[in-house]
């Protein structure tokens, strides 16, 4: 495969993951070291360093998600996240790739009302190895930054 | 009836709230109808948001040099702060004095004046008219009257009061005394915050499907946080068992809720929550504990910390992270939450990391505040079709005088935010009016 093809098919696993409510896949998309961070496009475009989620490496992920299933309480819900095909960078010289992808997540309650709940672009570094794919840096530039409801699983 | 009989101006229809009276005195109910009534709700526009209140509009930081302005929205009225030429902080209300239009655009920026777009009115950094094209005329044809006077068409102004980094906005005439309409618990709380000049460091922005007033009663409520919000309980961020304090102003309307970190015992605990659905799990723990963290920025113990301001502030610190909140109604049955995040301006690099950090915490995606929005949701949505007397029941450390605790079980807060709402209204119940 190509880096391309490589870097789309993790950001494909890694959206189905989430889809399909297997959140405990999400952590492992990411180097041990990996950030993983949503920031609002205002706060982004005015170098305002605010974030809605930051995760600095896979534990915080993996807290995360245990505070999901056995602390939180939101909005009974399903995602979908509909995705662009990755704009590429060429592979830099330590084998990590950047790409910009356009995200579309459509969230849905338990009436079977669906509702577009955000919308943004990914900013990735995907660290390639011999036969794995992972992401490095995960930034969430949300558009969407009126955030409807709250914002529990990640986008 | 004979012609002479009918009164030549017919008397104003009788408002149909002129009736409505909190149903107690000591405000331990409330009726639902004040969150879903259309006409409750433009009476709110007008007597509070635009009545004898200060609004929290926004930090001076936030417009930090002459020309800077942000805009933000008071009640329904969408509002511009301004810092102006020379210096001070102006407010003016962001409507066209010509024929209406929105005349500032940019939800933050820099100008030296405002030129409204529909038909090139120009205004000046405080909002006062300076410009406006064909005044005379195009060769001869049109222009405005002789006696257009470009001072009787400025942008209109909301008196400005500024403390310690707030900047405060009035609609009224007369407002109080900002101090005086804070009230010494208030500004004994914001005194021991506002300490430096600060930084800014962000915004959330979250809508909620509910009632502003929902929002209001949330964060006057420590009774809820450490049910509600199982983080908390779980990881001793905040629990009811610590000791805290509950301090009103004297309306009723303002209040700081504070718990002291570690001043409760597993034991305590465990009992507390005996009876709830397991809310306190001793055997979860953080993989990554950094995030709990916490090198006070103060010496007094204090790790949570909500100071309200009645009708539409906010202030948090929870740990390292402190926030305004500004609430923005959005009709009976939406709001608008804006969060600004604030360090100082002298925090070294590693402080602001750790408040950053944190952040995780609070906000609309926060570990230990995602589910109030939830909550207030789940009230608005089963509320709506109540009988017009329906009422809540809020009777946590009882009934009559509304007045200070030294502790957090309490919804006496709640109740003040009902006798300063129910007064301003026109709603109080005549004993306590
Ligand atoms: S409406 Fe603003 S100039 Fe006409
Ligand atoms: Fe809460």
């Amino acid at each position: 495969m190509s880096p391309r093809e490589r870097v789309q098919e993790l950001q494909l696993r890694y959206a189905h993951a989430i889809d399909d409510d297997a959140l405990e896949q999400w952590p492992g998309f990411f180097t041990a070291e990996g950030r993983y961070r949503v920031i609002p496009r205002e706060n982004h475009a005015r170098g305002l360093p605010a974030c809605l989620i930051d995760c600095r490496g896979v534990a915080m992920m993996q807290d995360r998600v245990a505070s999901l299933r056995t602390a939180n309480i939101y909005n009974i819900h399903f995602d979908r996240h509909l995705l662009s095909p990755p704009l590429v960078e060429a592979p830099e010289a330590d084998g990590t790739v950047r790409a910009r992808t356009q995200f579309l997540v459509m969230q849905s309650d338990q009436s079977g009302v669906s509702k577009p709940f955000a919308t943004g672009v990914y900013l990735d570094v995907v660290e390639l190895g011999g036969d794995t794919a992972r992401f490095r840096e995960r930034t969430v530039v949300l558009d969407s930054y009126g955030v409807l409801e709250l914002l529990a699983t990640p986008i | 009836m004979k012609l002479a009989d009918i009164p030549v101006h017919a008397a104003a229809p009788a408002d149909p709230l002129d009736g409505f009276r909190w149903p107690t005195d000591d405000f331990t109910r409330t009726p639902y109808r004040v969150f879903t009534d259309e006409a409750i709700y433009q009476r709110e526009m007008e007597r509070i948001f635009r009545g004898p209140v200060w609004n929290y509009l926004a930090l001076e930081a936030e417009v930090p040099e002459p020309g800077s302005y942000k805009t933000v929205q008071i009640g329904n009225v969408p509002v511009v702060v301004s810092r102006n030429m020379q210096g001070e902080v102006t407010a003016f209300v962001n409507r066209c004095a010509h024929r209406g239009a929105t005349v500032v655009r940019q939800e933050f920026g820099r100008a030296e004046g405002h030129a409204c777009i529909y038909h090139q009115w120009n205004y000046d950094s405080s909002g006062d008219l300076c410009g406006v094209p064909y005044r005379r005329g195009l060769n001869g044809c049109g222009g405005y009257p002789k006696d257009f006077k470009p001072a009787e068409h400025g942008l209109q102004k909301l008196r400005v009061a500024l403390y310690k980094g707030l900047v405060f906005g009035s609609f009224a005439d007369e407002p109080p005394e900002l101090l005086a309409y804070l009230g010494t618990n208030i500004v004994t709380h914001l005194d021991r915050i506002f300490v430096k000049p600060l930084k800014v460091l962000g915004y959330h922005r979250q809508r909620i499907s509910a009632n502003w007033k929902l929002y209001f009663e949330n964060i006057k409520d420590p009774y809820h946080a450490g049910l509600l919000h199982t983080f908390m309980a779980t990881f001793g961020v905040y629990r009811s068992t610590q000791k805290g304090h509950t301090l009103l102003s004297p309306g009723g309307g303002h209040a700081v809720v504070y718990s002291v970190t570690n001043t409760d015992s597993v034991e305590s605990v465990v009992e507390a929550y005996q009876g709830t659905d397991n809310k306190y799990q001793t055997d979860f723990a953080l993989q990554e504990p950094g995030l709990l963290q916490w090198s006070p920025d103060f010496h007094d113990g204090i790790g949570n910390l909500i100071v309200s301001v009645f009708p539409n502030m906010v202030v948090h610190q929870i740990l390292n992270t402190f926030a305004t909140r500004q609430v923005r109604p959005l009709g009976t049955g939406a709001m608008e939450l804006y969060w600004t995040y604030f360090g100082f301006e002298d925090d070294a690099a590693e402080r602001t990391a750790a408040r950053l950090q944190q952040l995780n915490l609070v906000g609309p995606a926060g570990y230990i505040s995602m589910e109030d929005g939830e909550a207030i949701r789940l009230v608005q949505q089963s509320i709506t079709g109540e009988s017009r007397d329906a009422t809540s029941f809020i009777e946590m450390g009882g009934r009559g005088p509304i007045v200070d605790a030294d502790h957090v079980v309490t919804e006496v807060c709640t109740r003040g935010l009902w006798q300063q709402y129910a007064r301003t209204m026109g709603f109080a119940p005549e004993a306590a009016a």
